[in-house]
């Protein structure tokens, strides 16, 4: 649906997005992931055709950018970071402007407008001036702006910027409602935001991409073993040889910090936490809590985007 | 079509969702009807000079005793004014990133600023058309020459056309909407005291180019009645090179 090829963007000498190639499939959600000053907003806002790439071609929807423009912009929602919004209109007479100048009208606009404000759950505020609207319901009319002509391809530059929890919550199962119908591109700094509704991730830091996959398999490919810890009640009579016995395990350790939990090291691809629920049931060591660690999207962008080289060997978070 | 008339809305529903719009209205309608009311205070001061002196006199024009002189005037009241209405026009867009918003969206850069241009000039003409009560009011008192009129109005609507285009180029280099206004006083105010400066000067080559930029003495002519099509090429052209730089500059100022 988008395909983004070689883009860069310079500023004088100073490079601010180089060769950034990658591509999102129809109905996918894919988050770009970055530190400030990354490059995310500039990539975004060449995707949008509102800053002329310095080299690279984009295609979304089979248009090129240069060729194309105002059909690619037919076919596009765009939320900047701050919404391009009209202080002194009302909520309902900007998101009708907007779907008239994204170029719907008639029966499409009111279907469009009465599904952005549902969508956005607006109903209760469409009357009032979106000067006197709080950030959070704000950031919902921006988004609502972005749906309105319900476009192919929607760009969200850190969607859930200022808004509290809760609203954070409904913004993301909103985008992750979108995923099928939509294809989505948002960017965030917020890593929880990136496994909790996308399928891809493109990490990039100083304008680079430095790694491009879905959130699972970025994980994985930063783990040399799994990781397994569980937690018993009755530790005297834990006996660790007959853990180690146990086939594909290749370390056992205590985690100093709890008392009674221990963490099991095995191969690659292996799950051995069915065998160990049974050694510990069978040995009546009293199971209180079994689960598997993953290296957190957290440590891999940590590692991809500071200079230090290796191996994450942190402790590892829990997924 | 259907872009532009969207567009004019918005800039519409925005002027008057602003007090500014309705400031600007009342001062100019408060200082124009002044203005008219003193040349109608002189009038009828000479009008019973001349009957005192019982002089077969030809009877006064009240156009050149009037309304030539108060349109002048209101000439560079409008002048102070306008720019307070298309100083927004594009700088407020910029400020509150709108800018970006409509160069998304499947909008040209043409219709974006046309409409801005329509919007302002609109909003222009309807002042104009308050002032009309003065020569209604006129015309139940005496007989008001209704050509000059016509050309006077005219002149004043292509002024504003001019002063509007001017502005918007002014509100397009950048997004504080204070230097916006100043800027366009600065470029109005000069293109109006651009004049040769003495009669002997005007038959020099600098002369005839500064006699042609003159703004006063193209409207003026219209004042007078005079219609001229050197006079409206001037101001459509002054309007056009307005436009121009205003487009020219939006447009780059994506590739900043």
């Amino acid at each position: 649906m988008v395909h983004v090829h070689e883009l860069g963007k310079r500023y004088g000498d100073r490079v601010a997005v180089n060769n950034i190639t990658f591509t999102v499939e129809k109905g996918e959600i894919l988050a770009f992931l970055g530190p400030n000053g990354a490059g995310k907003t500039t990539t975004m806002r060449m995707i949008t055709g509102f800053i002329p790439p310095t080299q690279g071609t984009v295609t979304v929807a089979g248009f090129d950018l240069f060729e194309n423009p105002m059909e690619i912009k037919r076919r596009l929602g765009y939320l900047p970071e701050n919404p391009p919004l009209y202080r002194d209109l009302t909520v309902s007479e900007y998101l009708k402007f907007a779907g008239k100048i994204k170029g719907i009208s008639g029966d499409r606009l009111k279907a469009g407008f009465n599904m952005a404000i549902e969508k956005c759950r607006l109903g209760d505020v469409a009357g009032r001036l979106i000067a006197n609207l709080s950030r959070g319901y704000q950031q919902r009319v921006g988004l609502a702006q972005a749906l309105i002509h319900d476009p192919e391809v929607l760009i969200l530059d850190e969607p859930t910027v200022g808004l509290d929890p809760k609203q954070i919550i409904e913004i993301r199962e909103l985008i992750h409602n979108l995923r099928g119908d939509h294809t989505v591109i948002l960017s965030t700094h917020i890593l929880p935001e990136a496994t909790a509704v996308c399928q891809k991730v493109v990490i990039i830091n100083k304008g680079a991409i430095v790694a491009v996959d879905s959130p699972e398999r970025l994980s994985s490919q930063f783990r040399q073993s799994e990781r397994i810890s569980f937690t018993i009640r009755n530790r005297e009579s834990f006996d660790p040889q007959k853990v180690i016995a146990l086939s594909g395990v290749t370390q056992l350790t205590g985690d100093p910090a709890h008392e009674g939990t221990y963490i099991v090291e095995t191969e690659l691809g292996r799950d051995v936490r069915s065998d160990l629920a049974r050694v510990i049931t069978e040995n009546g060591w009293d199971l209180l809590e079994l689960k598997s660690l993953t290296v957190s999207l957290e440590e891999v962008f940590l590692h991809l985007t500071t200079e230090e080289q290796g191996v994450v060997s942190t402790p590892a978070g829990v997924s | 079509m259907k872009n532009i008339f969207a567009l004019v809305g918005k800039e519409m529903r925005l002027y008057f969702a602003s007090p500014v719009a309705y400031i600007v209205a009342a001062v100019f309608l408060l200082v124009s009807d002044y203005l008219f009311y003193a040349q109608i205070v002189y009038f009828s001061d000479l009008s019973t000079q001349m009957m005192q002196f019982q002089q077969n006199l030809p009877q006064l024009n009240i156009h050149l005793v009037v309304f030539r002189p108060a349109f002048m005037n209101m000439g560079i009241i409008l002048l102070l004014l306008v720019p307070l209405l298309t100083m927004r026009l594009i700088a407020e867009e910029k400020k509150g990133r709108t800018l970006e918003f409509l160069l998304t969206s499947p909008l040209t850069i043409m219709e974006i600023v046309l409409s801005k241009f329509l919007a302002a000039f609109g909003l222009y003409l309807l002042l104009l058309v308050l002032t009309l009560h003065v020569p209604l009011i006129l015309s139940t008192l005496t007989t008001v020459p209704m050509k000059p009129l016509l050309t006077s109005y005219l002149g004043l609507a292509l002024m504003g056309g001019v002063f509007v285009s001017f502005g918007l180029f002014a509100s397009a280099v950048t997004e504080n909407q204070i230097v916006a206004a100043v800027l366009s006083f600065g470029l109005l105010i000069g293109l109006w005291l651009i004049s040769p400066g003495s009669e002997g000067a005007a038959s020099t080559p600098m002369g005839v180019v500064l006699s042609f930029l003159s703004l006063v003495s193209h409207l003026d002519n219209l004042l007078k009645g005079l219609l001229d099509t050197r006079d409206l090429s001037y101001f459509l052209s002054m309007m056009l090179l307005g436009f121009f730089l205003s487009h020219r500059v939006v447009e780059s100022s994506r590739w900043k």
